[in-house]
């Protein structure tokens, strides 16, 4: 860092103390504790526990449950990832049309975004509820009988449709910044060139979008990786059963209800891989294909 | 530009109408779809639990709004008898406010020693930082639960918030936007006698004003709509933040006997107001916030 800046020595290593301090203790130490627990199978009584190297891992490989589970979060990651970006970049291109009211619209489709996941979860209860939800009564007059929490499909529609309902706002906002970051000029070479607005959008818009677009997938995959925990919680009433479940979910009913540590540690250490995976996807890939302007 | 549509006077005056026309309606049809599950909730709060049970939401608005929040503020739902909604409510006030206010303290300290001062470990403690910036609390959830087992703090307001703050986004932050401050600003103040906290306090702080405030938006929401976290810390029910405790609301639609939906609705509501409210009021600062903070 080539910068003019201080040279007292003991005021930065005062400042940097509290942050060092609670990611040692708050980040490292589990990350490097769950690493090692993913060796050790421990005791469900609490009497220690002993070295089995590999054994949670393989047994994970080998589980058809787990795999039904890793089958299930990808289903579930490419639909909410898809039908939130798709219907955010939709909205955020006509909110960026209009002049009239474009004020009140933009509030209207961002305020969701405040929202918690599990009080979204609970709307999702009251909108597919049994005898009068809405959501139940739409489905009926198609002659579709949905049955929250029972069927493993209804139960599955409705934790992806309380999901992109949560994440659209976000990637509205990013979509509608980036298209309003679009020079003028670029906008008004294009007009001249191209007649039809769908030309224009497809041929200018999108690609020059391709940045925030890449930038908000990756912000998606882990959106419905993780932070769906409490949408997925609160619609099956925190008794998962025969209900669909991801993968943090799994880590969750292991660890915490069932007291396999070692199993779920093994699955932490497999979502910790994940999600590294995708950053350096993220920085690499992404970064030196799309083109900035 | 939104104006640019304008000047497309050419084409025909008729198609343009109705195209916009269009984009009318797919923005309605949107916000409709984001609105009408919270209209549902807002009506349900205003009615006795006996007509939701029978009606579901309807179009009128009733005259139960006020029995209702009294229900939603002072009755409790646990068995303690503790977690009535007053004391939810004010568990999320103080998880939002200290998550918010310990990640900006936190991470301006830690972002001003990287960027002012010429140390011999920054590359080292850089690193350090935002190496946390790749691994969310949820795949590390278990041990940090363990963690703060050992060290005592489970149902304590220091446990519900220190591990949430352990990584650095502020910090990264606060560390690309102090880069952006000209370096003349540090040379002048350096020149004019200033030592680094002076610079902090008279210089850079002011600076910040609107990035801080954007911060602010940005963390308090997140703090208070944290759950996975709390739920697994917090078991005594005094200590039940509005988020955390809305699996026991839902346990309130399940009873034998008639549903408790006045109030579990209200408690929702509840939940949901505080947050949209920060949102909407302070949009361009939060828009601006997270637009730049996450690129």
């Amino acid at each position: 860092m080539k910068r003019a800046g201080f040279t007292t020595t003991w005021l930065p290593i005062l400042l940097l103390v509290p942050q060092l301090l609670i990611i040692a203790v708050f980040f490292y130490w589990p990350a490097v504790h769950a690493l090692q627990s993913s060796f050790y199978l421990q005791d469900p009584f609490g009497f220690g526990s002993t070295y089995v190297g590999l054994e949670n891992y393989t047994d994970l490989a080998q589980s058809s449950e787990y795999l039904k589970i890793t089958r299930f979060t990808v289903v579930f990651t490419l639909l909410v990832t898809f039908f939130s970006l798709a219907l955010a970049l939709l909205l955020a291109v006509k909110a960026d049309t209009v002049i009239r009211g474009a004020r009140t619209y933009r509030t209207l489709l961002m305020w969701v975004y405040a929202v918690a996941p599990p009080v979204a979860g609970f709307i999702g209860l009251l909108m597919f509820n049994q005898s009068w939800g809405p959501l139940t009564d739409i489905a009926r007059a198609i002659g579709w009988d949905f049955k929250l929490g029972v069927n493993f499909n209804d139960t599955a529609t409705a934790m992806v449709i309380v999901s992109v309902w949560k994440q659209v706002p976000v990637n509205f906002i990013f979509f509608l910044s980036g298209l309003q970051s679009i020079p003028k000029s670029v906008r008004e070479a294009a007009l001249i060139d191209n007649r039809s607005a769908s030309g224009r959008f497809w041929d200018v818009t999108f690609p020059l979008l391709a940045p925030t677009g890449f930038f908000l997938l990756i912000i998606n995959i882990t959106y419905a990786l993780f932070d769906t925990f409490g949408i997925i919680d609160t619609l099956v009433k925190g008794e998962p059963g025969n209900n669909p479940m991801t993968l943090v979910y799994k880590v969750y009913v292991d660890g915490f209800r069932g007291n396999d540590l070692g199993g779920s540690s093994a699955q932490s250490v497999v979502l910790m891989v994940l999600v590294l995976a995708l950053t350096v996807f993220q920085f690499r890939l992404v970064e030196r294909r799309i083109h900035y302007t | 530009m939104t104006n640019l549509s304008n000047t497309t006077i050419a084409a025909p005056t008729r198609r343009i109408r109705w195209s916009r026309l269009l984009d009318h309606a797919v923005l309605i049809a949107g916000s409709l779809f984001l609105l009408i599950p919270l209209l549902i909730v807002l009506q349900t709060t205003t009615t006795t639990d006996v007509e939701t049970m029978k009606n579901g939401p309807q179009l009128v608005i009733g005259s139960q709004f006020d029995d209702n929040l009294k229900d939603a503020m002072v009755k409790a739902s646990g068995f303690s008898g503790e977690n009535t909604g007053m004391s939810m409510l004010i568990n999320s006030m103080i998880l939002g406010l200290g998550f918010a206010l310990g990640k900006i303290i936190i991470g301006m300290m830690a972002a001003y020693a990287l960027v002012y001062f010429r140390l011999r470990f920054a590359t080292l403690a850089f690193w350090l930082i935002f190496t946390t910036l790749l691994l969310p609390l949820e795949v590390r959830i278990l041990p940090s639960y363990e963690i703060a087992q050992k060290l005592g703090l489970l149902n304590t307001y220091t446990g519900l918030i220190v591990p949430l703050i352990a990584s650095a986004t502020a910090t990264f932050f606060f560390r690309q936007f102090f880069r952006s401050v000209p370096e003349e600003l540090v040379e002048a103040a350096r020149i004019d006698g200033a030592g680094p906290v002076k610079f902090f306090i008279d210089i850079l702080a002011p600076l910040s004003q609107t990035m801080i405030a954007a911060m602010f938006i940005i963390m308090f929401v997140y703090g208070w709509n944290q759950y996975l976290w709390p739920t697994m810390i917090t078991t005594d029910e005094d200590m039940y933040t509005l988020v955390r405790g809305i699996k026991q609301i839902t346990q309130d639609l399940e009873g034998t006997n008639i549903p408790e939906y006045g109030r579990a609705n209200m408690l929702a509501l509840i939940a949901i107001l505080p947050p949209v409210a920060v949102v909407i009021f302070f949009q361009s600062w939060f828009v601006k916030g997270l637009t730049e903070s996450d690129k």
